[in-house]
């Protein structure tokens, strides 16, 4: 029967083969690049959504803010050309740049700023991250090409808050239909969105500052792994800025058209504890588990080696970053010691609720047996990410969960009030008051020290490892970045060698 | 012939009823908050009750079971949650991908089926019957998503003569278009035309045993023309329900295949909704697909009706 199937497929390659060969793609020097990401954006508009996909699609590339990240992390001058901070911190005076349009034509003025992040922090407001914007009082503009932002308190992080995707410049005219038809001033503008396929954007041949090298990108969507690879195989796709399967980088890495770039992402993946259940805010049993995890198994298991062990809630490519990853090493016989001190000599019995991403459910299935082993039993169960929202994060009915948390320096978290972590902690919460009125560097470095080590010595959270960026594109592509350090795939200075 | 349509049409309202009433108490039930979905885990509560006062979400359930319903009988299907576009341009994007490759499908599947299965009857116990019963076992036993994978190494990897996934888009031109369902339509259609085979040859050899086929022999129709005549023709019947339970799951079933080779069809698009709760869409979905089921199964029903004329009296076929 084999041979019989065989014959039939046999007749539909030469049939289909015919057809194809007059369709193969020319090789000419190419200036457009087809880039895939594996989550398709909900829409396509920064200021109304959290989803990651919205940012790599349209962050710098269609939309801009007054402040952008670059690849480093570092600020940078954006539609602000420039700013002066008063003595105070207290006033933030921008210089716009002239002669910025939109994509649609319209002038970019310092209307569309006020306008813009009157909208974020507006009483009805739906931006995801209307957080960034609190300590802004007012905005004013004395003239066109001048913002005056008033803040309540200094705020240091105010200009990198700047530089988010939630906090981008959008037109009045405009605003309205930027879900479907984003209209920005980068250098690329939106052409078309194909759901569930692809967006097409092209160059802004209007752009203020260096147009982007190449006339053309694609962003393909593509949420199945094994299709992923056939279709970087198949040369259908140039880019994988981050490829969603670190099992077959290997296979990558072996083939000379591409290159594997494993780069840095803002994700810290960790073993989220509730503290406010029983046994767990016994800081004993806490350490106990930290004790328990061998994050290298981890990395290994889950993640096939790609990963960066963390010992807190920070970045390791951050300069203010402490290493901490020595506070608990593995040691089953230390944490079997705890756990008995702590009155739990006969064992413990607790929840991991795993949402869907591979370093969850891969990474539980080996963190359960490390935790076996040292007497702590776990009743696995895995959540989609909207059972996962309404039982751990919203309804916090949870004992253990492991997620990656992928926004930019985000340890304030550990100081809200309500937060699914229920760390209750004053002296961390003033650490955090008090970095939010610091704008000097130095400063702000010691108190994000200071507020690392806290989150270490009363382990928190197990802390397992940095989530990896495994870019993978031909070899031929230059310009993408390397690391993430806010999501996006910025395609300004991208070009075919 | 009027009663019969009558009887099928009240049967078919009741039924989209019934439907439309458990896909809306489902999607209440369902654990998540579209909202929170949408605005993630930075969200501030003021800021997920202003959007949950925009999406209608406030609104009591029973209210908001009327509007909808009011909406889908005049046609306005309301708006996505996540995508922000009314539901009806989310569809009918799908539908132009996944209409045509269902058809692509089913007449694949027919036309590879149907003369299979009657060679296969007509040589009953013969090398050639034995051949096609083989083939059709392979068909019903290999995944269809692995299938799918051999084809794309195959044809996409290999030899690069066609696109490893994707969907070009019909604006992109027939040609590129229809390049892009190739290799899926023939994964779809290859375990659909296995099981249709053997339908058609077991229903073949049932009424090739009939008295009517000897009747027809025994007036001099040769073999061939009675086989084709009339024991085909009366074979039909259950090919044809068959075919229509196919053509129904061909319409929302195929998100496997959909996933294979990333293709933005109507499966895909449901599947997405419920993970990010867009619960507008999925109950539009739903109701739509069940209507579909019902549609088809309705046009089956009449084709019964033309090819056995003892039916039009209002009968039920079982």
């Amino acid at each position: 029967m084999n041979r019989f199937l065989a014959r039939s497929i046999q007749a539909g390659v030469v049939a289909c083969g015919l057809i194809g060969l007059g369709a193969l793609p020319a090789t000419a020097a190419k200036d457009s690049i087809t880039l895939a990401m594996p989550l398709e954006p909900p829409h396509l508009d920064p200021t109304a959504g959290a989803a990651a996909a919205i940012d790599e699609v349209v962050y710098a590339n269609i939309f801009e803010g007054l402040t952008r990240i670059d690849s480093a992390g570092a600020v940078q001058p954006a539609l602000a050309e420039s700013w002066e901070v008063s003595d105070d911190g207290l006033t933030y005076t921008f210089a716009l740049r002239s002669g910025v349009r939109f994509h649609d034509g319209t002038a970019f003025d310092s209307g569309d700023v006020k306008f813009s992040l009157d909208r974020a922090m507006a009483e009805d407001s739906t931006n995801a991250q209307k957080g960034l914007f609190e300590s802004i009082a007012s905005v004013e503009t004395p003239d066109a090409e001048t913002v005056v932002v008033t803040l309540k308190q200094p705020a240091g992080n105010l200009l990198f808050n700047l530089g988010w995707g939630d906090a981008v410049i959008v037109a009045p005219e405009s605003v309205a239909n930027n879900k479907t038809n984003p209209v920005g001033t980068g250098p690329f503008a939106f052409e078309r969105w194909v759901k569930g396929d692809r967006v097409e954007m092209v160059r802004n041949g209007n752009y203020w500052g260096t147009p982007a090298r190449l006339a053309r990108a694609t962003i393909k969507i593509i949420p199945d792994p094994a299709a992923a690879t056939a279709a970087m195989l198949a040369g259908d796709i140039d880019a994988y800025a981050n490829f969603p399967a670190p099992e077959a980088l290997a296979q990558f890495e072996a083939d000379p058209r591409f290159k594997v770039v494993i780069g840095s992402t803002e994700g810290e993946t960790i073993l989220a504890i509730n503290n406010a259940r029983g046994p767990l805010s016994d800081l004993r049993v806490r350490q106990a588990l930290a004790h328990a995890v061998d994050r290298q198994a981890v990395i290994d298991g889950a993640m096939f080696g790609y990963g960066t062990p963390i010992g807190t809630h920070f970045a390791p490519h951050h300069p203010a970053y402490v290493d901490l990853t020595g506070s608990y090493p593995y040691d089953p016989d230390k944490a079997k010691a705890l756990l008995a001190e702590a009155g739990y000599g006969d064992g413990l019995s607790l929840s991991l609720k795993l949402p869907p991403p591979s370093y969850a459910r891969r990474g539980g299935e080996i963190i359960a047996a490390q935790l076996a082993a040292v007497g702590v039993a776990t009743e696995i169960s895995q959540v989609e990410w909207a059972q996962w929202l309404e039982q751990v994060f919203k309804g916090t009915d949870y004992d253990l969960t492991i997620v990656s948390h992928t926004e930019p320096m985000d340890i304030g978290i550990y100081g809200r009030e309500t937060y699914y972590f229920n760390y209750q902690d004053a002296d961390f919460k003033a650490l955090m008051a008090k970095l939010n009125t610091t704008v000097e560097e130095g400063a702000r470095y010691g108190l994000l020290a200071e507020a690392q080590e806290k989150l270490a010595a009363d382990s928190v959270n197990v802390f397992l490892f940095q989530l990896a960026k495994h870019g993978v594109w031909n070899k031929d592509i230059v310009g993408l970045w390397e690391n993430s350090p806010v999501q996006a795939n910025d395609l300004t200075a991208v070009s075919w060698q | 012939m009027a009663l019969f349509l009558v009887q099928r049409l009240t049967a078919l309202v009741i039924t989209l009823l019934v439907a439309s009433l458990l896909v809306f108490l489902v999607m209440e039930v369902l654990p998540g908050d579209p909202a929170a979905i949408i605005l993630g885990v930075n969200a501030r509560a003021d800021t997920l009750a202003a959007l949950r006062a925009e999406m209608g979400l406030d609104r009591p359930a029973a209210e908001r079971y009327l509007v909808w319903l009011g909406g889908l009988v005049t046609g306005d299907l309301g708006r996505s949650y996540t995508y922000g576009v009314p539901v009806w341009e989310l569809v009918g994007e799908r539908i132009g991908l996944t209409l045509p490759l269902a058809l692509m499908a089913i007449v694949l599947s027919t036309a590879l089926a149907i003369p299979l299965g009657v060679l296969a009857a007509a040589r009953r116990n013969k090398p050639a019957d034995v051949g096609v019963m083989g083939f059709t076992q392979l068909g019903i036993a290999i995944p269809n998503f692995w299938f799918a994978m051999l084809l794309i190494l195959l044809f996409a990897v290999h030899w690069q003569v066609l696109p490893a996934g994707g969907f070009a888009g019909w604006d992109a031109g027939f040609w590129p278009a229809l390049k892009t369902l190739i290799l899926p339509a023939v994964a779809l259609a290859l375990p659909q035309a296995a099981i249709l085979a053997r339908v058609t040859r077991s229903s073949v050899l049932e009424t090739l045993g009939e008295d009517f086929v000897r009747t027809a022999r025994a007036k001099g129709l040769s073999r061939r023309a009675a086989l084709w005549r009339h024991a085909v023709r009366n074979a039909l019947i259950p090919v044809v329900t068959i075919m229509g339970l196919q053509f129904s799951f061909l319409l929302a079933g195929t998100i496997i295949i959909e996933n294979v080779f990333y293709l933005p069809g109507l499966g895909r698009l449901i599947f997405q909704a419920i993970a990010q709760r867009d619960l507008i869409v999925v109950k539009d979905l739903v109701i739509l697909l069940a209507a579909s089921v019902v549609v088809v199964n309705f046009v089956v029903d009449l084709l019964y009706a033309v090819l056995d004329p003892r039916l039009r009296g209002g009968q039920h076929v079982v």
